[in-house]
């Protein structure tokens, strides 16, 4: 079982697919959880701290709003934990209320970066032929991994 | 500001969602089947399925199950908050939770993904032009003539 990064991080298809054919989705809710699990300050909503930003220094530079920063001290551990990477570059649903373009591109950038770890780039299906390609193309990715790490374990 | 001390509620639990999209298959239904094999996990049954909170095993255990129901339409991903938290929950804020709209765009592609499964299931192959359209797909560019129009369609 392998640990696959998504992008988006809240994609509900790509977060089914990598669970549904056997791997661990790192998304971004597991990173969300594991701060409104944690006691603490309270610091709503979402329990980032003043010391989150501090961390994302690791991923972008002191004058990068702290925004930007407070995100990838999301994202960055689950990059740097990630053994895959799927990811839809269609996806505008990464902006807009709760998202941040610059934080995308970031993000996407890093993932870019690990050499060492496979990645799918994929855009969204249109149709159902499409939906089929969509499907096979990440069960063949997943299948590629599994036959790496050697284990299988399909929901 | 006074600093507050925080106690988290649900220490040690998952929370998932389950969508379920299908012709066969209603939340209620399967918010009774949850019911009848869930030991100890909480279920809110919502307009798009459940959401289940649970010891990380025994939500998995459930979600397996439920899952055998509707295999190809039965969606599920992690979730951060617990149902009716505070910081999350529209009863509290008013309007959707931030978090809906992408849910509301994903599910109107997840019928082409329940197809893609049904028929990669039934054994078919998709065609290899279709798979590469799908990985290098470009992003159209807005046309010339678009922005014309939109810019002579504008009110003085």
């Amino acid at each position: 079982m392998s640990k696959v990064f998504i992008y988006p991080s809240t994609s509900l298809i790509l977060s089914d697919m990598v669970e549904r054919f056997g791997h661990e989705p790192l998304g971004v809710a597991i990173a969300i959880r594991e701060r409104i699990q944690t006691p603490g300050l309270d610091s709503p909503p979402l329990q980032m701290t003043p010391e989150d930003p501090k961390k994302g220094l690791k991923y972008a530079a002191v004058e990068v709003p702290s925004g930007v920063r407070g995100r990838m001290a999301l994202f960055g551990p689950l990059i740097e934990e990630a053994e895959a990477a799927i990811i839809i570059n269609d996806s505008d649903l990464a902006f807009g209320c709760m998202g941040c373009s610059r934080t995308n591109e970031l993000v996407k950038f890093s993932v870019r970066q690990r050499k060492e770890i496979p990645v799918l780039d994929l855009n969204y299906p249109s149709d159902e032929e499409e939906g089929l390609a969509f499907v096979q193309s990440i069960k063949e990715f997943l299948d590629s991994l599994t036959k790496k790490s050697g284990d299988r374990k399909e929901v | 500001m006074a600093n507050k001390e925080y106690k988290p509620e649900f220490s040690g639990t998952v929370t998932k969602y389950v969508f379920v999209e299908s012709p066969d298959t209603t939340p209620q239904q399967l918010a009774i089947k949850a019911y009848e094999i869930s030991k100890g996990v909480m279920i809110k049954e919502t307009c798009f399925g459940l959401q289940v909170t649970g010891e990380p095993s025994e939500v998995t255990n459930l979600i397996n199950e439920l899952r055998k129901t509707d295999p190809a339409h039965i969606f599920v991903k992690d979730r951060g908050f617990p149902p009716g938290d505070p910081r999350r929950c529209r009863a509290n804020l008013g309007g959707a939770r931030p978090g809906y709209y992408g849910h509301e765009f994903e599910m109107g592609l997840i019928r082409f993904v329940s197809r893609g499964l049904l028929k990669m299931n039934a054994g078919e192959k998709a065609e290899a032009a279709i798979i590469e359209t799908i990985k290098r797909r470009e992003k159209s560019q807005l046309s010339l003539e678009r922005l014309l129009k939109t810019i002579n369609s504008e009110e003085p």
